[in-house]
């Protein structure tokens, strides 16, 4: 990966290496992955010396600008999803997907068996006491897709980092190899699909 | 024969391994203590050679190394790269032709096809998932089929023949419709002659056959494979044969 | 372990049924498929039933029966129509001729109509490439489809005649032999090859008696039966099924192999789409491929044999089981066969049900055995272990003919035909674009231009030599020579014109190997699936180098650790077009990255149906709109 393109919006070179620039987001996840990350605790602050944070749940950003890295927690399932995942494909040298909904579809991915009509019908209009019996249907409001999707059935994804969560250390490694220049790597005890 | 003419000696990726006669490369390999990573492969019983997870190659061929029959002279490759990549990939597609949530299965940390992937490295499926619709067999009153999770290794259907002399499982089906079933025309557990106790129950290596209301005994982080990895404790499974007069 | 008999409502047929085959479990696929007759499909209670009378595991049954595609474990209707689906058929218009039938019947293809009458589906290669488009009526094979033909077939259903009042033209096969050489001319009376095997022994012992190591740790054998596999193996013959091995030394490890029994098996699985010789000669020169058998009987001492016959060539099991009688009745099969004491053989038809990879030898013999047709583990090999671990000499059908013509003529004039590494004669399959589809016999050796010409085939762009599992060259090969050096083939030439879509044979191809993996091993399991579906993804114009890339990466793993030949080869077909027909592809591709496999868009339907929403934000494009603004935006 180069580091050396410097572009607006960085920091002023005074001569340490720039700062990697880095977007996150939480699709169809639970924040979990995004809660390890912030599990490796002190070391934020070695992170935060060498990258800098473009659009994430952390900071007020709403659209993801060209970055180095995109991290994306959680799987694909409705069309909003499929926007935010596009503008990170487009804007992110590196996309990582990270954590086991991403990975899999995970969780939201256990109603790809049902038929999502079915599950609609269920959920708004045959189940009493919800949504006073109708099917919602604002324009503002993402439709779901018919099945929940991993990240790399929707766009090339370059690295991942399973877990659900995965633990802190796997994504500081990450992070540190990154930052070191060297290719990733999980050892024995990073790599967990649980 | 060794240089010293002591016993029958192959070499896997140049290292001497002793074997007895009849022995298979792969039962010959986890015997003096070196792992081949594998998947339908018991020591217990009969090798099957179906997941091909552990393919080598001798003289340039690849085979299936649980059913190679060991000759003496032979070189056996087993760590090459290429090789490795298809066994990422066989491993890959075990998980993308069924439906394998670990975060909730009770199985995780105790799973060999989830601790043959940690140890290959495999971070993802990269394959395209098949989603198939697979309904669970709650009926028996004692034990759960979650066929979700079956990577079709026939120990189980093994182990019922064998050992248990029942029959319970079965495969039916072929090509991806391949799938397992139990020896009942009503097609539920509950209506054969299984027991918790049976070997079958036990030698699922993933979470497919499950004893209800033990799980999560030992928390997830502390189970077998939490703490070291498979090809570190494959070994200790296999029956250790000491070389046939082999040390000077 | 084997419970109380279970209420059946069909104890006393299923009874005779089980009679008939004399409650052997090593017949169970037989015993299936004449159960499936009584209902049109196995229900529960009649699996129950069976196992029950073959003292099997019910699981056991239900699992042989699960694994052929043509028994039914689930009401399949009482008239199942079948549509071959080799791409041949497809160019012969079969699709369109299925829809008909479906419309006609007011069906939908692959489900049951409600009243349980019909089913239209398709099924792999039915072998009549020759006459496309074939079907199959409960088995029963009706060749060169028409639409005319189709509604008789819809009417004939619809007024429920029984199948066997059918006219009999609609089930007439042809033969179409458009050239012959040794093996088709051959006039040979039945028992000639036999009474020369025998008298060769006694004519010429000093050659018998001068052979080479062979005879080493040999039991002493009478002459006859030396001086016979002294011939075969003379003559260089090569084994006609695809793997050309040398019949001789075959024979010879068969004979020399410890065993209480040894069997002869005639492989007329003939799965390969695109074959059909194997139909011929056994339709026109059964005595001949009985002969070959009982000579390959008399020359490594086995007492039994079977023909292993495609469950699509149904209506053949009743001639060869007529040909066979009147065989023993000649004593050319039976105890001391033409008086020779000691020669004793016979041999028992098997029909196989549905499965392409029954044509391994292996999982021949394992169907032979009445179990799922899985490859075994080799070795050890089946003339060694093969039937019931018996000594086992597995052929191919066109083998065993020409096994007699050695024996009849001597292996000295047969290696004088063909070339020096490949000798004799081969039948080949001609079909697809040319004016006379149908049998050719060359000598090895002939070159693909010149079968191109004799069959009158015109603009030729490819031709595919062998079967999806062979090899697809284009024109620029049309030199190449048929012959095991060269371009080895089992027999199928499927001929395809300059208008013909290469890329769309190849995806014919993959989706014949998905549905024909035995399941048995992963590579091929799952990635003949990941194949098909990469195959109909480039097909949809989802496609991208990326897919490209994959398909590379199968075949890798394919090759290198499937169990069997199905897996080994299940690539080709895709390599071979994109080595030569790559625009065939790149038309089809999106991008050079990345598509995803399914439509985007298409997975909100679902949502838009039920919510009645049709806005903007209600649909998505290949590619955001704002895409290349928010490109725009700060690129370094
Ligand atoms: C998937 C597969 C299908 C095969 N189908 C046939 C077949 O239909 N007929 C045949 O004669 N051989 C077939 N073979 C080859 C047989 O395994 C075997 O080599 C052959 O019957 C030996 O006879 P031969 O030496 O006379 O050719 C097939 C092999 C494979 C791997
Ligand atoms: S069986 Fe193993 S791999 Fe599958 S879900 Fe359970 S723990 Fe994960
Ligand atoms: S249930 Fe378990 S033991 Fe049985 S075939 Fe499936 S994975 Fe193997
Ligand atoms: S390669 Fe395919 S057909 Fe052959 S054993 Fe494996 S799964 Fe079965």
């Amino acid at each position: 990966m180069s580091r050396s393109a410097q572009r607006e919006g960085s920091p002023v070179n005074d001569g340490a290496p720039r700062k990697l620039r880095i977007a996150t987001t939480s699709l169809a996840g639970c924040f979990g992955c995004h809660m390890s990350f912030l599990d490796i605790d002190e070391k934020l602050f070695d992170l935060l010396r060498h990258v800098e944070f473009d659009r994430t749940p952390l900071t007020d950003i709403k659209h993801c600008g060209p970055c180095d890295i995109g991290v994306v927690e959680g799987g694909i399932c409705n069309a909003e999803n499929v926007h935010v995942l596009r503008e990170f494909r487009r804007n992110c040298k590196i996309l990582v997907a990270i954590g086991a909904c991403a990975l899999n579809g995970g969780l939201p991915a256990q109603r790809n068996h049902v038929d999502l009509g079915a599950c609609l019908q269920e959920v708004y209009l045959t189940e009493p006491g919800l949504a006073r019996g109708c099917m919602p249907n604002d324009p503002e409001l993402p439709l779901p897709l018919d099945k929940v999707h991993p990240l790399h059935e929707v766009v090339k994804v370059d690295y991942s980092i399973p877990g659900c969560p995965p633990p802190a250390e796997a994504i500081w490694s990450f992070f540190a190899d990154v930052i070191a220049g060297r290719t990733p790597h999980l050892g024995h005890g990073l790599i967990h699909y649980d | 024969m060794t240089a010293n003419g002591a016993a029958d000696v192959f070499l896997l990726d140049g290292e001497p391994i002793p074997f007895a006669p009849g022995q298979t490369v792969m039962q010959a390999a986890l015997a003096a203590g070196h792992y081949i990573p594998h998947l339908c492969f018991h020591h217990d019983f009969k090798p099957h050679g179906s997941c091909k997870v552990c393919t080598v190659r001798v003289d340039g061929a690849t085979t299936a190394s649980c059913t190679l029959p060991a000759q003496a002279g032979m070189s056996v490759e087993c760590k090459a790269d290429d090789l490795e990549e298809n066994r990422r990939t066989l491993v890959q597609m075990l998980f993308v032709e069924g439906n394998h949530f670990c975060p909730s299965c009770e199985k995780s940390g105790n799973c060999l096809l989830q601790a043959v992937a940690y140890d290959l490295g495999v971070l993802d499926a990269d394959l395209d998932y098949f989603f198939p619709s697979r309904p669970l067999d709650a009926s028996h009153p004692d034990l759960l089929l979650d066929f979700n999770r079956c990577i079709l290794c026939e120990l189980c259907v093994r182990a019922s023949a064998e050992v248990d002399g029942k029959h319970v499982f079965a495969l039916s089906g072929r090509g991806i419709g391949k799938h397992l079933i139990v020896n009942a025309e009503s097609g539920r557990l509950v209506d054969t002659t299984v027991a918790v106790t049976d070997k079958a129950v036990d030698v699922c290596p993933v979470g497919v056959i499950i004893r209800k209301r033990v799980g999560f005994a030992v928390p997830i982080g502390r189970r077998r494979f939490d703490a070291r990895p498979v090809s570190a404790q494959a070994l200790e499974d296999a029956p250790r044969r000491a070389p046939p007069e082999a040390a000077p | 372990m084997v419970d109380a008999a279970p209420p059946s409502p069909n104890v006393a047929r299923l009874d005779a049924v089980v009679a008939a085959h004399g409650a052997r479990a090593t017949e169970l696929v037989q015993i299936l498929r004449d159960a499936q007759a009584l209902d049109g499909w196995l229900p529960p209670a009649t699996i129950t039933y069976l196992a029950h009378r073959l003292r099997l595991p019910r699981a056991r049954v239900e699992g042989v029966a699960g694994f052929y595609a043509f028994l039914h474990l689930t009401p399949a209707g009482r008239y199942r129509v079948l549509f071959s689906d080799n791409v041949t058929d497809r160019m012969a218009g079969s699709l369109d001729l299925l829809d008909r039938l479906c419309t006609s019947l007011w069906i939908e293809r692959g489900k049951v109509s409600e009243d349980g009458l019909v089913s239209v589906d398709t099924t792999s290669c039915t072998g009549m490439g020759d006459q496309a488009p074939a079907i199959l009526v409960n088995g029963r094979a009706i060749p060169r489809m028409t639409p005319e033909r189709v509604d008789a077939v819809a009417e004939l259903i619809r007024a429920q005649v029984d199948l066997c009042e059918w006219p009999a033209d609609l089930f007439a096969v042809a033969d179409n032999v458009h050239r012959r050489d040794v093996l088709l001319d051959a006039i040979v009376a039945p028992g000639d090859a036999l009474r020369a095997a025998i008298a060769r022994g006694a004519r010429e012992p000093e050659r018998a008696g001068s052979a080479r190591s062979w005879r080493e740790g040999v039991p002493a054998l009478p002459q006859g039966p030396a001086a016979t596999l002294e011939e075969i193996k003379r003559s260089n013959l090569r084994g006609r099924g695809g793997a050309g091995f040398t019949t001789g030394l075959k024979w010879e490890a068969c004979r020399t192999a410890p065993g209480t029994t040894r069997y002869v098996v005639c492989n007329a699985d003939e799965g390969e789409p695109g074959t059909f010789k194997d139909r011929v000669l056994l339709a026109r020169h059964a005595d001949l491929v009985l002969e070959g058998m009982t000579v390959c009987a008399y020359a490594i001492g086995a007492t039994q044999g079977f023909v292993y016959l495609r469950g699509e060539y149904e209506y053949l099991a009743a001639p060869l089981r007529a040909t066979i009688a009147r065989r023993r009745a000649a004593n050319l099969l039976g105890t001391s066969i033409l008086g020779q004491r000691g020669f004793d053989f016979d041999v028992v038809l098997h029909l196989g049900a549905g499965a392409y990879v029954c044509g391994e030898e292996s999982a021949l013999i394992e169907s032979l055995e009445g179990k799922r047709g899985v490859p075994r583990n080799r070795p050890p090999y089946p003339v060694t272990h093969g039937y019931l671990q018996q000594p086992t000499v597995v052929n191919n059908v066109e083998t065993f003919c020409a096994a007699a013509l050695i024996a009849l003529n001597g292996g000295d004039w047969y290696r004088g035909l063909g070339t020096p590494r490949s000798t004799g004669t081969k039948l080949l399959c001609v079909s697809g674009d040319c004016a006379r589809p149908g049998i050719y016999e060359y000598p090895f050796g002939t070159t693909v231009r010149q079968v191109l010409a004799d069959c009158g085939a015109e603009r030729t762009q490819a031709v595919q030599v062998s079967g999806p599992s062979g090899t697809c060259i284009g024109a620029a090969e049309f030199g190449r020579k048929l012959a095991f050096e060269d371009l080895p083939t089992a027999g199928a030439f499927m001929v395809f014109d300059d208008t013909r879509d290469m890329f769309e044979v190849a995806r014919n191809f993959a989706h014949f190997f998905a549905h024909e993996s035995c399941g048995f091993c992963t590579p091929c399991r799952v990635g003949t699936t990941l194949l098909r579906n990469v195959m109909d993804k480039i097909h949809g114009m989802r496609g991208s180098q990326h897919d490209v890339d994959r398909i590379r990466r199968l075949n890798r793993l394919l090759q290198a650790s499937s169990h069997c030949g199905l897996g080994h080869t299940a690539c080709n077909p895709l390599l071979d077009t994109l080595k030569r027909f790559r625009p065939a592809y790149e038309r089809r591709l999106q991008s050079l990255d990345f598509e995803p496999a399914f439509d985007l868009d298409g997975a909100l339907a679902r949502a838009r149906a039920m919510t009645g929403r049709d806005d903007a934000s209600a649909h998505l494009a290949e590619v955001d709109e704002d895409a290349s603004a928010v490109a725009g935006r700060g690129q370094p």
